[in-house]
């Protein structure tokens, strides 16, 4: 009954995926630049880069969320195939000393598609290891920035 | 469906949208709470194999006493995650699914965020 300590818990991780109909080399710019990363994520990024032990911080420029910063450590860079950070998800109360806590990991990697396009993975690990009433406030952070996804959610939570 | 235990809130948990989220937060807080222990986590982990387990056999090959193991049983079963079961003049213990289920599905909550940023980013790649 205790054989199996590597097992990862169906709490620990989000795996989602993707395919984007353009070329690996487009998607690997617009994850490993940092301006264009922020362009789509939605984080002011601009002159920062991305690079194995770095550090980038930016402020997330979608409307209501300004207070907010992007801030994670950059982990690995693989051309082309892989890009992973660590951050604390939600990090949003500036009076909370998140560096105590352990972040999650950000995976993103790249495949070929089919014709020509792309098929991209993010894996975000380790939320059994973010502090519990840190779970639910992730939880009410996403669910608030989603009301037109309100739905969606109620049936999630609702049933 | 069995009864629920203990603090976990029922009510309002089948209204559509933001009131439903606000029900289930004191309840999703508990199981949180609950799982936020390595050794409760040790003892769901185990209880995830199905069945119900005796004291004794949880406690086997761990350095927890059955004292222990009780209390920390208990708070899983104030969570609503385990209850448990007489057989004969044994107390067993097992694991109840609801809960947990939900815990799984606020990922998935973050997982729909995550799938709005991959939907922008190919918006932004395919351009």
């Amino acid at each position: 009954m205790s054989t199996a300590p590597t097992t990862v818990s169906d709490t620990d991780r989000i795996e989602r995926s993707i395919v984007i109909k353009a070329p690996r080399e487009r998607v690997w710019r617009a994850l490993s630049n940092a301006e264009e990363f922020g362009t789509w994520f939605g984080a002011n990024l601009k002159s920062q880069t991305f690079a194995p032990g770095q550090r980038v911080r930016g402020p997330i420029t979608i409307p209501g969320y300004e207070h907010i910063f992007f801030d994670v450590v950059i982990e690995r860079i693989e051309p082309q195939s892989l890009l992973s950070y660590r951050w604390h998800p939600h990090a949003v109360d500036p009076a909370v000393d998140y560096t105590k806590e352990q972040p999650t990991l950000v995976t993103f990697t790249l495949k070929d598609a089919p014709g020509k396009g792309t098929l991209l993975t993010v894996v975000e690990s380790g939320f059994d290891n973010v502090p519990p009433h840190r779970r639910l406030q992730a939880f009410r952070m996403n669910s608030h920035g989603w009301e037109a996804q309100m739905d969606n959610i109620a049936r999630h939570v609702g049933t | 469906m069995s009864a629920r235990r203990g603090k976990t809130k029922r009510a309002g948990r089948r209204d559509a949208g933001l009131s439903a989220i606000v029900q289930s937060s004191e309840a999703l807080a508990s199981v949180f709470a609950a799982l936020g222990d390595p050794t409760r986590l040790k003892l769901v982990a185990v209880l995830c194999a199905g069945g119900a387990f005796s004291i004794a056999q949880l406690t086997a090959n761990t350095e927890i006493s059955r004292q222990g193991v009780t209390k920390h049983l208990q708070v899983l079963a104030d969570a609503g995650m385990v209850r448990d079961v007489k057989r004969g003049r044994e107390r067993l213990w097992q694991l109840e699914p609801g809960q947990i289920e939900e815990a799984k599905r606020t990922l998935e909550v973050i997982g729909k965020e995550w799938e709005v940023a991959l939907g922008k980013l190919k918006a932004f790649a395919e351009l």
